[in-house]
Protein backbone atom coordinates (compact mmCIF):
# COMPACT_ATOMS: atom_id res chain seq x y z
CA UNK A 1 0.00 0.00 0.00
CA UNK A 2 1.50 3.20 -1.19
CA UNK A 3 1.61 6.09 1.05
CA UNK A 4 3.43 9.33 1.64
CA UNK A 5 5.32 10.43 5.12
CA UNK A 6 7.89 12.88 6.35
CA UNK A 7 10.92 10.84 6.91
CA UNK A 8 14.54 11.70 8.38
CA UNK A 9 18.06 11.40 6.27
CA UNK A 10 20.15 8.96 7.85
CA UNK A 11 23.25 9.54 6.09
CA UNK A 12 24.28 10.89 2.33
CA UNK A 13 27.15 8.74 1.54
CA UNK A 14 29.28 9.44 -1.66
CA UNK A 15 29.71 6.81 -4.14
CA UNK A 16 32.12 7.56 -7.09
CA UNK A 17 29.60 10.39 -8.90
CA UNK A 18 26.60 8.72 -6.67
CA UNK A 19 25.29 9.47 -3.63
CA UNK A 20 23.42 6.93 -1.00
CA UNK A 21 21.01 8.58 0.42
CA UNK A 22 19.78 6.53 3.52
CA UNK A 23 16.52 7.53 4.96
CA UNK A 24 14.49 6.21 8.25
CA UNK A 25 11.91 3.85 6.56
CA UNK A 26 8.50 4.76 8.69
CA UNK A 27 5.42 3.07 8.02
CA UNK A 28 6.74 3.04 4.22
CA UNK A 29 6.64 -0.17 2.42
CA UNK A 30 9.88 -1.02 0.35
CA UNK A 31 7.81 -3.06 -2.11
CA UNK A 32 8.88 -4.90 -5.07
CA UNK A 33 12.34 -4.78 -6.36
CA UNK A 34 11.87 -2.07 -9.48
CA UNK A 35 8.98 -0.14 -8.20
CA UNK A 36 9.91 3.30 -7.34
CA UNK A 37 9.52 5.96 -4.92
CA UNK A 38 8.58 9.81 -5.32
CA UNK A 39 11.29 12.06 -3.34
CA UNK A 40 11.00 15.38 -2.46
CA UNK A 41 13.68 17.50 -3.67
CA UNK A 42 14.21 20.37 -1.23
CA UNK A 43 12.96 23.68 -2.40
CA UNK A 44 11.94 22.16 -5.90
CA UNK A 45 8.38 22.27 -6.94
CA UNK A 46 8.43 18.37 -8.13
CA UNK A 47 9.52 15.40 -6.53
CA UNK A 48 11.85 13.01 -8.43
CA UNK A 49 11.84 9.39 -8.97
CA UNK A 50 13.88 6.87 -7.97
CA UNK A 51 13.48 3.04 -7.65
CA UNK A 52 14.65 1.87 -4.03
CA UNK A 53 18.25 0.40 -3.86
CA UNK A 54 18.52 -1.25 -0.67
CA UNK A 55 15.88 -1.91 2.29
CA UNK A 56 18.04 -2.33 5.08
CA UNK A 57 16.50 -3.00 8.66
CA UNK A 58 14.56 0.24 9.39
CA UNK A 59 15.55 1.99 6.74
CA UNK A 60 15.19 2.95 2.78
CA UNK A 61 17.85 3.94 0.70
CA UNK A 62 18.44 5.64 -2.67
CA UNK A 63 20.94 5.95 -5.28
CA UNK A 64 21.21 8.79 -7.59
CA UNK A 65 22.61 10.95 -9.76
CA UNK A 66 23.16 14.91 -9.64
CA UNK A 67 22.22 15.55 -13.16
CA UNK A 68 19.64 18.72 -12.86
CA UNK A 69 18.35 21.37 -9.97
CA UNK A 70 15.87 18.23 -8.61
CA UNK A 71 18.72 15.83 -8.13
CA UNK A 72 21.30 18.14 -6.88
CA UNK A 73 18.69 19.23 -4.39
CA UNK A 74 18.37 15.87 -3.09
CA UNK A 75 22.60 15.27 -3.43
CA UNK A 76 22.81 17.82 -0.84
CA UNK A 77 20.78 16.60 2.02
CA UNK A 78 22.07 15.69 5.29
CA UNK A 79 21.36 13.64 8.03
CA UNK A 80 18.88 14.69 10.25
CA UNK A 81 16.95 16.60 7.09
CA UNK A 82 13.23 15.60 6.62
CA UNK A 83 12.17 14.75 3.27
CA UNK A 84 8.74 13.17 1.70
CA UNK A 85 9.33 10.05 0.50
CA UNK A 86 5.71 8.76 -1.86
CA UNK A 87 5.57 4.92 -2.81
CA UNK A 88 5.50 2.42 -3.46
CA UNK A 89 4.65 3.38 -7.63
CA UNK A 90 4.48 1.33 -10.44
CA UNK A 91 5.20 -2.37 -11.64
CA UNK A 92 8.28 -3.69 -10.51
CA UNK A 93 10.55 -6.39 -11.57
CA UNK A 94 8.53 -10.22 -12.43
CA UNK A 95 10.85 -12.24 -9.93
CA UNK A 96 9.73 -15.77 -10.87
CA UNK A 97 12.20 -16.52 -13.17
CA UNK A 98 14.40 -19.59 -13.62
CA UNK A 99 17.83 -18.47 -14.56
CA UNK A 100 18.33 -14.67 -13.35
CA UNK A 101 20.97 -11.86 -14.89
CA UNK A 102 20.86 -8.56 -13.85
CA UNK A 103 22.14 -6.00 -16.66
CA UNK A 104 22.89 -2.28 -15.79
CA UNK A 105 23.96 0.63 -16.83
CA UNK A 106 25.41 3.80 -15.12
CA UNK A 107 22.99 4.96 -12.64
CA UNK A 108 20.51 1.92 -13.37
CA UNK A 109 22.18 -0.15 -11.33
CA UNK A 110 20.06 1.49 -8.32
CA UNK A 111 17.38 -1.03 -8.51
CA UNK A 112 19.76 -4.14 -8.37
CA UNK A 113 21.15 -4.52 -4.89
CA UNK A 114 17.62 -5.21 -3.64
CA UNK A 115 16.53 -6.83 -6.19
CA UNK A 116 19.82 -9.31 -5.82
CA UNK A 117 18.93 -9.28 -1.58
CA UNK A 118 15.48 -10.22 -2.36
CA UNK A 119 16.44 -13.33 -5.07
CA UNK A 120 19.96 -13.75 -2.99
CA UNK A 121 23.13 -12.34 -4.61
CA UNK A 122 21.88 -13.02 -8.42
CA UNK A 123 24.87 -13.11 -11.36
CA UNK A 124 24.86 -9.65 -12.60
CA UNK A 125 26.78 -7.67 -15.75
CA UNK A 126 27.37 -3.66 -14.68
CA UNK A 127 28.71 -1.41 -17.05
CA UNK A 128 29.84 2.25 -16.32
CA UNK A 129 31.47 5.00 -18.30
CA UNK A 130 34.33 4.91 -15.94
CA UNK A 131 36.21 3.50 -13.20
CA UNK A 132 34.51 6.22 -10.90
CA UNK A 133 31.36 5.60 -11.66
CA UNK A 134 32.13 1.89 -11.32
CA UNK A 135 32.59 2.56 -7.26
CA UNK A 136 28.83 1.81 -7.48
CA UNK A 137 29.47 -1.87 -8.32
CA UNK A 138 29.98 -2.44 -4.94
CA UNK A 139 26.74 -2.57 -3.83
CA UNK A 140 25.81 -5.43 -6.08
CA UNK A 141 27.11 -8.88 -4.76
CA UNK A 142 28.63 -11.11 -7.39
CA UNK A 143 28.64 -9.12 -10.11
CA UNK A 144 30.85 -8.34 -12.93
CA UNK A 145 32.01 -4.74 -13.29
CA UNK A 146 33.00 -3.50 -17.32
CA UNK A 147 34.04 0.07 -18.06
CA UNK A 148 33.57 1.63 -21.48
CA UNK A 149 35.04 1.12 -24.39
CA UNK A 150 33.46 -2.36 -22.43
CA UNK A 151 29.68 -2.54 -22.84
CA UNK A 152 27.60 -5.25 -21.14
CA UNK A 153 25.70 -6.13 -23.86
CA UNK A 154 29.56 -7.74 -25.23
CA UNK A 155 29.34 -9.76 -21.91
CA UNK A 156 25.91 -11.07 -22.40
CA UNK A 157 25.38 -15.04 -22.72
CA UNK A 158 21.98 -16.38 -24.00
CA UNK A 159 19.94 -18.69 -21.85
CA UNK A 160 18.98 -16.40 -19.09
CA UNK A 161 16.21 -14.15 -17.79
CA UNK A 162 17.49 -11.24 -17.98
CA UNK A 163 16.89 -7.88 -16.03
CA UNK A 164 17.77 -4.57 -17.17
CA UNK A 165 18.25 -1.07 -16.16
CA UNK A 166 20.24 1.58 -17.54
CA UNK A 167 20.28 4.21 -19.90
CA UNK A 168 17.73 3.57 -23.58
CA UNK A 169 20.49 2.84 -25.89
CA UNK A 170 21.63 -0.04 -23.50
CA UNK A 171 18.27 -1.09 -22.85
CA UNK A 172 17.31 -1.18 -26.82
CA UNK A 173 20.51 -3.41 -27.09
CA UNK A 174 19.58 -5.59 -24.53
CA UNK A 175 16.01 -5.99 -26.17
CA UNK A 176 17.96 -6.68 -29.35
CA UNK A 177 19.54 -9.26 -27.76
CA UNK A 178 17.46 -10.95 -25.39
CA UNK A 179 13.88 -10.11 -26.74
CA UNK A 180 12.13 -10.99 -23.47
CA UNK A 181 13.77 -9.19 -20.97
CA UNK A 182 12.42 -7.33 -18.25
CA UNK A 183 13.02 -3.47 -19.12
CA UNK A 184 13.22 -0.97 -16.29
CA UNK A 185 12.42 2.17 -18.43
CA UNK A 186 12.78 5.93 -17.29
CA UNK A 187 10.82 8.91 -18.06
CA UNK A 188 10.70 12.48 -16.47
CA UNK A 189 7.49 12.64 -14.05
CA UNK A 190 5.63 14.99 -12.00
CA UNK A 191 3.61 13.27 -10.02
CA UNK A 192 4.35 9.34 -10.21
CA UNK A 193 0.75 8.14 -9.40
CA UNK A 194 -1.12 8.39 -12.69
CA UNK A 195 -1.94 12.37 -12.37
CA UNK A 196 -0.13 14.04 -14.92
CA UNK A 197 0.46 12.00 -17.53
CA UNK A 198 3.87 13.78 -18.31
CA UNK A 199 6.05 10.64 -18.30
CA UNK A 200 3.82 9.00 -21.65
CA UNK A 201 6.47 7.01 -23.45
CA UNK A 202 5.39 4.81 -26.62
CA UNK A 203 4.49 0.74 -25.30
CA UNK A 204 3.59 -1.14 -27.87
CA UNK A 205 2.90 1.40 -30.34
CA UNK A 206 0.72 3.43 -28.40
CA UNK A 207 1.86 6.65 -25.98
CA UNK A 208 1.43 5.47 -22.12
CA UNK A 209 2.07 6.64 -18.85
CA UNK A 210 5.57 4.50 -17.76
CA UNK A 211 4.54 5.10 -14.22
CA UNK A 212 1.14 3.04 -14.10
CA UNK A 213 1.97 0.61 -17.25
CA UNK A 214 5.87 0.45 -15.87
CA UNK A 215 8.32 1.37 -15.21
CA UNK A 216 9.63 -2.04 -15.49
CA UNK A 217 8.11 -3.31 -19.13
CA UNK A 218 8.43 -7.01 -20.64
CA UNK A 219 10.26 -6.57 -23.62
CA UNK A 220 8.87 -8.07 -26.47
CA UNK B 1 -15.77 23.06 -1.78
CA UNK B 2 -12.72 21.64 -3.19
CA UNK B 3 -11.96 20.43 -6.31
CA UNK B 4 -9.30 19.38 -8.63
CA UNK B 5 -8.73 20.76 -11.45
CA UNK B 6 -8.68 18.82 -15.05
CA UNK B 7 -6.15 17.29 -15.97
CA UNK B 8 -4.11 16.76 -12.52
CA UNK B 9 -5.96 13.72 -11.26
CA UNK B 10 -6.81 10.68 -12.34
CA UNK B 11 -9.52 9.21 -10.14
CA UNK B 12 -9.06 5.59 -11.11
CA UNK B 13 -5.78 5.32 -10.58
CA UNK B 14 -5.92 7.34 -7.33
CA UNK B 15 -9.46 6.95 -5.71
CA UNK B 16 -8.23 7.50 -1.83
CA UNK B 17 -7.33 11.39 -3.60
CA UNK B 18 -10.51 11.40 -5.25
CA UNK B 19 -12.23 10.56 -2.27
CA UNK B 20 -10.82 13.21 -0.52
CA UNK B 21 -12.66 15.81 -2.63
CA UNK B 22 -15.69 17.35 -3.10
CA UNK B 23 -15.95 16.93 -6.90
CA UNK B 24 -14.03 15.09 -9.04
CA UNK B 25 -13.48 16.52 -12.36
CA UNK B 26 -12.20 14.69 -15.79
CA UNK B 27 -9.40 14.88 -17.79
CA UNK B 28 -10.62 16.52 -20.54
CA UNK B 29 -12.46 14.46 -22.93
CA UNK B 30 -12.99 15.33 -26.81
CA UNK B 31 -15.07 13.92 -29.36
CA UNK B 32 -12.57 11.48 -30.58
CA UNK B 33 -9.94 9.87 -28.65
CA UNK B 34 -6.31 11.32 -28.78
CA UNK B 35 -2.97 10.03 -28.13
CA UNK B 36 -2.00 13.52 -26.96
CA UNK B 37 1.78 15.33 -27.71
CA UNK B 38 4.96 13.49 -28.27
CA UNK B 39 7.12 13.55 -25.01
CA UNK B 40 9.04 15.94 -23.34
CA UNK B 41 5.49 16.93 -22.38
CA UNK B 42 6.73 18.35 -18.78
CA UNK B 43 9.72 20.80 -17.49
CA UNK B 44 10.06 22.18 -13.92
CA UNK B 45 11.10 25.66 -13.48
CA UNK B 46 11.37 27.65 -10.96
CA UNK B 47 8.43 28.86 -9.70
CA UNK B 48 5.67 26.51 -11.75
CA UNK B 49 5.94 23.95 -13.77
CA UNK B 50 5.10 23.33 -17.81
CA UNK B 51 2.89 20.88 -19.54
CA UNK B 52 2.08 19.95 -23.24
CA UNK B 53 0.01 16.77 -22.81
CA UNK B 54 -1.80 17.62 -25.67
CA UNK B 55 -5.62 16.47 -24.30
CA UNK B 56 -4.95 12.75 -24.23
CA UNK B 57 -8.01 11.26 -23.39
CA UNK B 58 -10.08 7.82 -24.86
CA UNK B 59 -12.57 10.12 -26.71
CA UNK B 60 -16.48 10.61 -25.41
CA UNK B 61 -17.68 7.08 -26.44
CA UNK B 62 -14.58 5.13 -24.53
CA UNK B 63 -15.65 7.68 -21.59
CA UNK B 64 -19.43 7.02 -21.77
CA UNK B 65 -19.20 3.02 -22.00
CA UNK B 66 -16.26 2.12 -19.48
CA UNK B 67 -14.90 5.25 -17.53
CA UNK B 68 -18.11 7.42 -16.47
CA UNK B 69 -19.74 4.14 -14.59
CA UNK B 70 -16.40 2.85 -13.13
CA UNK B 71 -16.03 6.78 -11.96
CA UNK B 72 -19.40 6.90 -10.61
CA UNK B 73 -18.61 4.21 -8.06
CA UNK B 74 -16.38 6.40 -6.36
CA UNK B 75 -19.29 8.24 -4.35
CA UNK B 76 -17.73 11.41 -5.33
CA UNK B 77 -19.44 14.31 -7.64
CA UNK B 78 -18.65 14.07 -10.93
CA UNK B 79 -17.65 17.08 -13.52
CA UNK B 80 -17.01 16.32 -17.09
CA UNK B 81 -14.36 18.17 -18.53
CA UNK B 82 -14.99 18.80 -22.38
CA UNK B 83 -12.93 19.79 -25.25
CA UNK B 84 -12.79 20.59 -28.81
CA UNK B 85 -11.34 22.22 -32.27
CA UNK B 86 -15.03 23.79 -33.06
CA UNK B 87 -18.24 25.05 -31.22
CA UNK B 88 -19.83 22.10 -32.71
CA UNK B 89 -18.09 19.79 -30.75
CA UNK B 90 -18.32 21.25 -27.77
CA UNK B 91 -22.06 20.78 -28.72
CA UNK B 92 -21.93 17.05 -29.34
CA UNK B 93 -20.17 16.57 -26.49
CA UNK B 94 -22.66 18.76 -24.19
CA UNK B 95 -25.64 16.30 -26.07
CA UNK B 96 -23.82 13.19 -25.21
CA UNK B 97 -23.52 13.65 -21.55
CA UNK B 98 -26.73 15.05 -20.86
CA UNK B 99 -29.09 11.86 -20.26
CA UNK B 100 -26.35 10.77 -17.90
CA UNK B 101 -27.55 10.82 -14.57
CA UNK B 102 -24.01 10.08 -13.45
CA UNK B 103 -22.77 13.94 -14.42
CA UNK B 104 -23.36 16.48 -11.69
CA UNK B 105 -22.10 19.57 -13.99
CA UNK B 106 -20.03 20.06 -16.90
CA UNK B 107 -17.19 22.20 -17.46
CA UNK B 108 -16.20 23.49 -20.82
CA UNK B 109 -12.29 23.86 -21.28
CA UNK B 110 -12.09 26.98 -23.49
CA UNK B 111 -8.75 27.43 -22.95
CA UNK B 112 -6.73 24.86 -23.46
CA UNK B 113 -3.17 26.20 -24.44
CA UNK B 114 -1.84 22.64 -25.93
CA UNK B 115 -3.89 21.94 -28.73
CA UNK B 116 -5.10 24.68 -31.49
CA UNK B 117 -8.20 26.13 -30.41
CA UNK B 118 -11.79 26.89 -31.94
CA UNK B 119 -12.50 29.75 -33.59
CA UNK B 120 -15.20 30.66 -32.03
CA UNK B 121 -15.94 33.02 -29.16
CA UNK B 122 -15.68 31.40 -25.33
CA UNK B 123 -19.26 32.92 -25.20
CA UNK B 124 -20.45 31.74 -28.56
CA UNK B 125 -19.11 28.21 -27.60
CA UNK B 126 -21.33 28.90 -23.91
CA UNK B 127 -24.02 29.57 -26.26
CA UNK B 128 -24.20 26.14 -28.41
CA UNK B 129 -23.77 24.57 -25.18
CA UNK B 130 -26.76 25.93 -23.42
CA UNK B 131 -29.04 25.21 -26.58
CA UNK B 132 -28.20 20.83 -25.64
CA UNK B 133 -28.36 20.48 -21.99
CA UNK B 134 -29.72 21.15 -19.02
CA UNK B 135 -26.67 20.52 -17.09
CA UNK B 136 -24.36 23.29 -14.95
CA UNK B 137 -22.08 24.58 -17.55
CA UNK B 138 -18.61 25.86 -15.79
CA UNK B 139 -16.43 27.94 -18.50
CA UNK B 140 -13.16 27.49 -18.10
CA UNK B 141 -11.33 30.61 -18.99
CA UNK B 142 -7.90 31.35 -20.44
CA UNK B 143 -6.16 34.09 -18.01
CA UNK B 144 -4.75 35.06 -21.65
CA UNK B 145 -7.48 37.56 -22.24
CA UNK B 146 -6.75 41.19 -21.60
CA UNK B 147 -9.58 42.19 -20.33
CA UNK B 148 -11.53 38.99 -18.59
CA UNK B 149 -14.55 41.13 -17.54
CA UNK B 150 -15.42 41.15 -20.54
CA UNK B 151 -14.92 37.93 -21.66
CA UNK B 152 -16.89 37.37 -18.20
CA UNK B 153 -19.66 39.05 -19.07
CA UNK B 154 -20.44 37.63 -22.74
CA UNK B 155 -19.82 33.96 -20.98
CA UNK B 156 -22.67 34.76 -18.19
CA UNK B 157 -24.64 36.45 -20.94
CA UNK B 158 -24.43 33.48 -23.28
CA UNK B 159 -26.03 31.04 -20.67
CA UNK B 160 -23.04 29.43 -18.59
CA UNK B 161 -23.84 28.68 -14.72
CA UNK B 162 -20.36 29.06 -13.30
CA UNK B 163 -16.84 29.94 -14.34
CA UNK B 164 -13.22 28.20 -13.87
CA UNK B 165 -10.84 30.67 -13.49
CA UNK B 166 -7.96 29.97 -14.51
CA UNK B 167 -6.60 27.73 -16.98
CA UNK B 168 -2.54 27.70 -17.61
CA UNK B 169 -0.89 30.27 -18.91
CA UNK B 170 1.08 29.75 -21.82
CA UNK B 171 5.03 29.58 -21.23
CA UNK B 172 8.47 28.02 -22.90
CA UNK B 173 11.75 26.62 -21.17
CA UNK B 174 14.52 26.39 -23.32
CA UNK B 175 17.34 22.91 -22.30
CA UNK B 176 20.91 23.48 -22.30
CA UNK B 177 21.56 23.46 -26.14
CA UNK B 178 18.65 26.51 -26.13
CA UNK B 179 15.71 24.63 -27.60
CA UNK B 180 12.35 24.29 -25.92
CA UNK B 181 12.27 21.73 -23.34
CA UNK B 182 9.11 20.51 -24.33
CA UNK B 183 8.37 18.42 -27.88
CA UNK B 184 5.56 20.93 -28.48
CA UNK B 185 7.97 24.10 -27.89
CA UNK B 186 5.17 25.74 -25.44
CA UNK B 187 2.92 24.41 -22.63
CA UNK B 188 0.56 25.37 -19.90
CA UNK B 189 1.90 27.01 -16.95
CA UNK B 190 0.65 26.06 -13.55
CA UNK B 191 2.40 26.44 -10.21
CA UNK B 192 2.83 28.78 -7.70
CA UNK B 193 3.46 31.46 -10.23
CA UNK B 194 0.32 31.06 -11.69
CA UNK B 195 -1.35 31.99 -7.95
CA UNK B 196 -1.38 36.00 -8.44
CA UNK B 197 -2.75 35.74 -12.07
CA UNK B 198 -5.44 33.75 -10.55
CA UNK B 199 -6.31 35.94 -7.85
CA UNK B 200 -6.45 38.79 -10.24
CA UNK B 201 -8.66 37.04 -12.72
CA UNK B 202 -11.40 36.35 -10.26
CA UNK B 203 -11.35 39.48 -8.83
CA UNK B 204 -12.18 40.93 -12.13
CA UNK B 205 -14.71 38.18 -13.13
CA UNK B 206 -16.51 38.60 -9.55
CA UNK B 207 -16.56 42.66 -9.99
CA UNK B 208 -19.46 41.82 -12.95
CA UNK B 209 -20.35 38.54 -12.34
CA UNK B 210 -22.66 36.89 -10.49
CA UNK B 211 -21.92 33.29 -11.15
CA UNK B 212 -20.13 31.00 -8.79
CA UNK B 213 -16.33 30.70 -9.48
CA UNK B 214 -14.33 27.90 -8.73
CA UNK B 215 -10.77 29.22 -8.61
CA UNK B 216 -7.44 27.73 -8.98
CA UNK B 217 -4.29 28.53 -10.05
CA UNK B 218 -1.32 27.92 -7.99
CA UNK B 219 -3.19 27.04 -4.70
CA UNK B 220 -1.14 24.89 -2.09
CA UNK B 221 -2.27 25.77 1.40
CA UNK B 222 -5.40 26.77 3.21
CA UNK B 223 -4.12 30.47 3.10
CA UNK B 224 -4.01 30.02 -0.21
CA UNK B 225 -7.72 29.24 -0.22
CA UNK B 226 -8.96 32.05 1.46
CA UNK B 227 -7.32 34.19 -0.95
CA UNK B 228 -9.23 33.18 -3.84
CA UNK B 229 -12.51 33.39 -1.24
CA UNK B 230 -11.73 37.20 -0.56
CA UNK B 231 -11.17 37.97 -4.54
CA UNK B 232 -14.81 36.31 -5.02
CA UNK B 233 -14.01 32.46 -5.22
CA UNK B 234 -17.06 30.30 -4.41
CA UNK B 235 -14.91 27.00 -5.25
CA UNK B 236 -11.69 26.57 -5.02
CA UNK B 237 -9.69 23.45 -7.78
CA UNK B 238 -6.26 22.02 -6.31
CA UNK B 239 -3.81 21.48 -9.75
CA UNK B 240 -0.22 20.66 -9.76
CA UNK B 241 -0.11 20.69 -6.22
CA UNK B 242 -1.48 16.99 -6.29
CA UNK B 243 1.32 15.96 -8.35
CA UNK B 244 3.87 16.51 -5.30
CA UNK B 245 1.64 15.92 -2.78
CA UNK B 246 -1.23 13.53 -3.26
CA UNK B 247 -2.55 14.52 0.50
CA UNK B 248 -3.25 17.72 -0.27
CA UNK B 249 -6.99 17.66 -0.17
CA UNK B 250 -6.81 16.85 3.43
CA UNK B 251 -3.60 18.75 4.47
CA UNK B 252 -5.46 21.88 2.76
CA UNK B 253 -9.03 21.48 4.20
CA UNK B 254 -7.20 21.14 8.33
CA UNK B 255 -4.80 24.40 7.37
CA UNK B 256 -8.29 26.35 6.59
CA UNK B 257 -9.79 25.07 9.13
CA UNK B 258 -6.80 26.19 11.27
CA UNK B 259 -6.84 29.75 9.44
CA UNK B 260 -10.35 29.99 10.25
CA UNK B 261 -10.28 29.17 14.22
CA UNK B 262 -7.46 31.92 14.40
CA UNK B 263 -10.34 34.15 12.78
CA UNK B 264 -12.22 33.17 15.00
CA UNK B 265 -14.84 31.84 12.78
CA UNK B 266 -15.64 28.81 11.24
CA UNK B 267 -16.86 29.47 7.80
CA UNK B 268 -15.52 31.41 4.96
CA UNK B 269 -18.70 32.91 4.44
CA UNK B 270 -18.06 36.17 5.93
CA UNK B 271 -14.34 36.30 3.94
CA UNK B 272 -16.15 35.95 0.43
CA UNK B 273 -15.46 38.97 -1.83
CA UNK B 274 -13.93 40.72 0.82
CA UNK B 275 -10.40 42.20 -1.09
CA UNK B 276 -13.13 43.86 -3.35
CA UNK B 277 -14.16 45.99 -1.34
CA UNK B 278 -10.95 47.94 -1.04
CA UNK B 279 -10.33 47.63 -4.39
CA UNK B 280 -11.21 51.08 -6.13
CA UNK B 281 -13.75 50.36 -8.49
CA UNK B 282 -17.42 52.06 -10.13
CA UNK B 283 -19.34 49.05 -9.03
CA UNK B 284 -20.90 49.19 -5.74
CA UNK B 285 -20.16 45.13 -5.22
CA UNK B 286 -22.00 44.46 -2.00
CA UNK B 287 -25.40 43.70 -3.79
CA UNK B 288 -23.62 41.31 -6.29
CA UNK B 289 -21.87 39.56 -3.93
CA UNK B 290 -25.14 39.18 -1.63
CA UNK B 291 -26.69 37.65 -4.72
CA UNK B 292 -23.33 35.22 -5.75
CA UNK B 293 -22.63 33.85 -2.28
CA UNK B 294 -22.46 30.11 -2.26
CA UNK B 295 -25.67 28.57 -2.78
Amino acid sequence: MRRRSRLRVVANEALGPYSLIRVERGDIDPGVPGQFFMLEAPGRLLPRPMSLCQAPRGELAFLLEAIGPGTRALAAVEAGDEIHVFGPLGNGFRLDVEKPLLVGGGIGVAPFPYLSEKLGRLPAILGFRSDWHAEAGALVPNAEVVVEPTFVTERLEKGHDVLACGPEPMLEAVRELVPDAQLAWEAPMACGYGACYGCSVEIDGVLQRLCVAGPVLEAA
Amino acid sequence: MILNASGCLDALEAPEVARALDVFVTKTVTPQPREGNRPVRIAETEAGMLNSIGLENPGIEALLADKLPRLAELGVPLWVSVGGFAASDYAELCAALDDRDEVAAIELNLSCPNVDEAPESAAEIVRVCRAVTGKPLYAKVSPHAWDIGETVRAIEAAGADGLSLVNTLRGTTLDARLRPTLSRGTGGYSGPALRPVALAAVLAARRVARLPIVGMGGVETGRHVLELVACGATHVALGTVLFADPDAPKRVRDELAEELATLGSDSVDHLFGVALDTVASGVNSSERLRVARRE
